[in-house]
């Protein structure tokens, strides 16, 4: 087995040194990297820095460069995020139900455990509704400030988690139930492939938003690649925020969703 | 003066990083790790890349904390090597 590994590391190691061949020259002026500089073409970040905001009317390139220009890959991070929730459940979760009782040690009726639960509960009850406002800024906010698909929906996954380490585990799942993750997980890939594929019935390409302007009514297309952007910022935070909340409650309660941290 | 406070991190970031793969207590490596996140994105902000920094202060020293000291609860806490 040890030597299977070590071909294997060996063979795909070469691989990769012989891919290095294809590489540009080191200073050549065809090369991306040297993009700008004299005698050499126009770098890929002038263009982006020059056209974004007459061609989208996003003020902010990063999240322009991520959900449109490169919005295959943007799509394929957001399925590759659902497939490791995926994978975690498929190796977690214990599906036979294990008749074991809710573990009631954690809710002490105590003195004790009633100063925790106070202090605890009410820091939270103040806490997650900012944090859930604040990751929904983030989220409708990602194309003229910082922040996004991705950073929105792990703060609002964050939220949830905070719900289940703050009480218990199964105060959290009845908030956001097994059924409505795995869903909310599905569904935000389905809203950004669905953006994609909406430009399609136009005669275009897929997430081509600029098809999609008699659907959003805008005056121009860059107005409609802009709204397509948020549109699609909105399902990667569906996907994020159930694949985080998912991931923890599989890795706290050893795949029972009960009895967790 | 900008350039003594990255020296100052990337040194930090480099004794974080060892101290947190050398350590057997799995609970102060999974800590010691979303110190290097918060060192890291500090960086980020400071090169002006704020979207970076974002992800990284919300994924690396938020969300996978969690994830790894969640692990570690349910799994043992110190490391055999």
């Amino acid at each position: 087995m040890k030597w299977l590994a070590l071909i294997a590391v060996i063979a795909t190691g070469s691989l990769l040194i012989y891919a290095v061949s294809d590489f540009p020259d080191w200073g050549s002026a065809s090369s991306p990297a040297n993009g700008g500089v004299e005698g050499a073409g126009r770098s890929v970040s002038q263009t982006f820095i020059e056209e974004t905001d007459t061609l989208t009317h996003v003020p902010n390139i990063v999240t322009a460069v991520l959900a449109d220009y490169r919005g295959y890959d943007t799509m394929f991070e957001t399925v590759v995020i659902l497939a490791a929730g995926m994978a975690i459940f498929a190796i977690l979760r214990v599906l036979r139900d294990t008749e074991k009782p809710v573990d009631q040690s954690k809710h002490d009726p105590s003195i004790d455990g009633d100063h925790q639960r106070i202090i605890i509960g009410t820091t939270c009850r103040l806490l997650i509704p900012v944090i859930q406002l604040f990751a929904l800024y983030v989220v409708a906010h990602g194309h003229h400030s910082p922040g996004g698909g991705f950073q929105g929906g792990v703060i609002l996954g964050a939220s949830f988690i905070l719900l289940g380490l703050a009480t218990d585990l199964e105060t959290a799942i009845a908030r956001f139930s097994e059924k409505q993750f795995i869903g909310l997980a599905c569904v935000g890939i389905f809203i950004y492939a669905g953006f994609g594929v909406l430009g399609q019935f136009y005669g275009r390409g897929f997430l081509d938003y600029g098809a999609l302007q008699p659907i959003f009514m805008t005056d121009g297309e860059p107005m409609a690649r802009s709204h397509a952007m948020l549109g699609v910022e909105v399902g990667v935070a569906f996907t994020v925020t159930a694949i985080m909340f998912a991931i923890y409650a599989n890795l706290a309660s050893k795949g029972e969703l009960k009895n967790g941290l | 003066m900008i350039e003594h406070f990255n020296i100052i991190i990337l040194v930090l970031m480099i004794i974080t990083a060892i101290i947190s793969l050398q350590v057997k207590d799995l609970l102060s490596a999974s800590m010691i790790f979303g110190i290097y996140s918060f060192l890291i994105c500090l960086l980020w902000a400071e090169m002006g890349a704020v979207d970076v920094a974002f992800t990284e202060a919300a994924v690396g020293a938020g969300v996978s904390a969690v994830f790894l000291i969640a692990t570690v609860y349910n799994t043992k806490r110190r490391s055999s090597d």
